[in-house]
């Protein structure tokens, strides 16, 4: 009697390590959440390092003791930093090259999507094609012949060198955004638009009573994207921008030089450097983190809804 | 208030009728006039036509100033000594295809650049698209905190930046501690020859930054993994398939769409990120007054059609299928 229930004993133990199937056992799962973890540590060290760097002190720094955590709470990197990126009056400009072109391609985006997404017209599938081939066409080759069209139409230099382009939906992976509308306003379906006009609506009033409430979500999506990206972008701003505004990724850029030429060097000083670096950084990255942190969900699912992968 | 929105409104009209109504063009329900001569009638496909070119034309404007007369433009620099002074502006000089010449016989970094950048690409793309895909295959598992995971990996895609990067690469966090202390690196510089070595040992100093590279791709895969139905693994495992054979021939051929969109999206993400020392090469010739635009401009043509072979190539290799054999019945 005994000995048979050992046996069941031993067989359900089994059961409940390995499962009945490949991937129910506990040893499976405890697999998957030490993968899963170890693979998140590896994603969070360079952020990790950066936190415990920016926080230490001249003394930590040369203490070959102290190598991750902080021995005091140091934060006259963070007010180094500060001055020296001048972070409120750059911050000033990095919005106005970054929510503006974001804003204005995220409405043309949508526009350019429903015209796709709602009317036959000749030629369609070549534009179409276009959009995406302009997604593709790497921005060196466009670069120079813009630079000097706004050279010539005196733009630049000025913020609206970054926002015309995003106005005429030739931005910042434009092609992307409107893609994702394209995709959006397919899967309404069409009877709504129909019913609509039956009743005397107008294509644009459809447009705005319709198609615009119903895709809000692709809307924030979009925006979100947008403004991301043009936070993080650096090449075509750098050379469209040139000395004219500055943003807050250019001031990183050169900090170096600009921190000697603010704060004096010495080498005690340049070896601090390095964590008032990593200090600068976070306070870049900081604000975009804060817009993830509250708006988490909407950059996530809005991939799986935007239905790029659906083609 | 209520008057002055009239009056608006009403001069809006005239405007509009006056638009719709003069000697040129004649706009009634049903037809155009042209000229008071020429009649044409309005089908419901020509309106539409119309509606959708003024929905799509603010794009249609933007593409032809800013991608097509750029594009042109930069053909024209291409095969030009082009040279910016102060008094008189730009001055072109017309020397052919000299630039090409010149890129591929005098300019050596670039060509160096270039090898370097192809053969990152063909290292790395894979290596992102596989390490994506099983990162989102352990997060399609049956696990608590999906959420959780998901939104760290996807974190990176918000705060990658050149700048952001290059702070990262300087201060050696760009790697694991680990792979230092047991010098992986020095090991595999030591078995394999140089030209296989290098690119190697660079993917494990970057390791981490290629793995920041492969957010969005992951967020693909999983959206991809979930419209997979369920039961067909049922299936598949009644009719006596392994969880291995059914990776091979259920997951894998359901996620070639997805397969192809990531791997375009991130060719053009490594072909544009700004760390790159080609595009950095382009941009510091820009500004050098010996070679000038002409030449730069030729640079990033070569660059770009580099780029496209590139595309070419992976979207045939992923998107070629074997069309199975079935014979033909003659009925």
């Amino acid at each position: 009697m005994t000995q048979k229930l050992k046996l069941i004993n031993k067989h359900s133990l089994r059961r409940k390590l390995f499962g009945y199937k490949l991937t129910d056992g506990l040893v499976f799962q405890i697999m998957i959440y030490v993968l899963l973890v170890t693979i998140g540590f590896v994603y969070v060290y360079p952020l990790l390092h950066m936190v415990s760097f920016s926080f230490q002190s001249l003394e930590d720094l040369l203490n070959p003791m102290v190598s991750q955590v902080p021995t005091t709470f140091y934060l006259q990197n963070y007010v180094d930093a500060f001055t020296v990126l001048k972070y409120f009056e750059t911050m000033g400009s990095s919005l106005a090259v970054t929510l503006l072109p974001a804003i204005m391609q995220t409405l043309i985006a949508s526009l350019v999507g429903y015209g796709f997404a709602r009317f036959e017209f000749p030629l369609k599938k070549t534009l179409l094609a276009l959009v995406v081939a302009t997604y593709i066409i790497p921005p060196q080759v466009t670069m120079i012949p813009k630079y000097v069209l706004f050279f010539n139409i005196g733009i630049l230099e000025t913020v609206w060198s970054i926002i015309l382009p995003a106005t005429l939906g030739q931005g910042l992976n434009s092609a992307i955004f409107i893609l994702i509308f394209y995709q959006f306003y397919k899967m309404i379906p069409k009877v709504l638009d129909e019913a609509a006009q039956i009743d005397g609506a107008s294509r644009i009033y459809t447009y705005f009573k319709i198609a615009i409430p119903l895709s809000i979500p692709s809307f924030i999506t979009s925006f979100l994207f947008s403004f991301v990206w043009y936070w993080n972008e650096t090449y075509i701003s750098t050379l469209f921008l040139g000395s004219g505004v500055e943003t807050l990724q250019m001031r990183l850029a050169d900090f170096v030089s600009e921190y000697s030429s603010i704060l004096g060097s010495s080498q005690a000083i340049n070896y601090a450097n390095e964590a008032v670096r990593m200090a600068a950084t976070m306070l870049i990255i900081a604000p975009m983190l804060i817009v993830y942190f509250i708006m988490q969900r909407w950059f996530i699912e809005g991939i799986d809804r935007a239905g790029i992968t659906g083609e | 208030m209520k008057k002055i929105l009239q009056f608006i409104s009403k001069i809006l009209k005239k405007v509009g009728h006056f638009l719709t109504h003069n000697w040129f063009i004649e706009i009634s329900n049903k037809e155009i006039i042209w000229f008071h001569k020429f009649h044409q009638t309005i089908t419901n496909r020509f309106r539409e036509s119309i509606q959708g070119y003024a929905f799509i034309s603010i794009w249609i404007f933007g593409f032809l100033t800013l991608t097509l007369y750029p594009l042109v433009t930069s053909i024209f620099y291409s095969i030009n000594k082009v040279t910016i002074t102060g008094g008189q502006g730009i001055q072109f000089e017309m020397v052919g295809f000299d630039n090409y010449v010149q890129i591929f016989t005098t300019d050596l970094d670039f060509m160096q650049y270039l090898q370097s950048f192809i053969g990152d690409i063909i290292l790395q793309v894979p290596i992102i698209l596989i390490i994506s895909m099983l990162i989102a295959i352990l997060l399609n598992q049956k696990i608590k905190l999906r959420g959780f995971f998901r939104s760290i990996y996807f974190l990176p895609v918000i705060i990658v930046s050149g700048p952001v990067i290059n702070e990262l690469l300087q201060q050696d966090a760009g790697s694991i501690p680990l792979i230092q202390e047991l010098a992986v690196i020095e090991t595999i510089e030591a078995a394999l020859p140089a030209f296989l070595a290098e690119p190697i040992t660079n993917l494990f100093s970057e390791i981490i930054i290629i793995l920041w590279f492969s957010g969005v791709q992951i967020v693909l895969f999983l959206a991809g993994l979930q419209k997979i139905d369920g039961e067909i693994y049922e299936a598949a495992q009644i009719d006596g398939a392994s969880p291995w054979e059914s990776f091979w021939k259920i997951t894998l051929p359901s996620l070639r769409p997805i397969i192809l969109v990531s791997a375009v999206y991130t060719i053009v993400m490594l072909a544009t990120f700004s760390t790159n020392s080609i595009i950095k090469h382009i941009q510091t010739l820009m500004f050098d007054t010996s070679r000038g635009y002409g030449y730069s401009a030729a640079l990033s043509w070569v660059y770009f059609i580099v780029v496209a072979m590139i595309l070419g190539i992976a979207v045939l290799l992923i998107a070629y299928q074997k069309k199975p054999k079935t014979k033909k019945v003659r009925g």
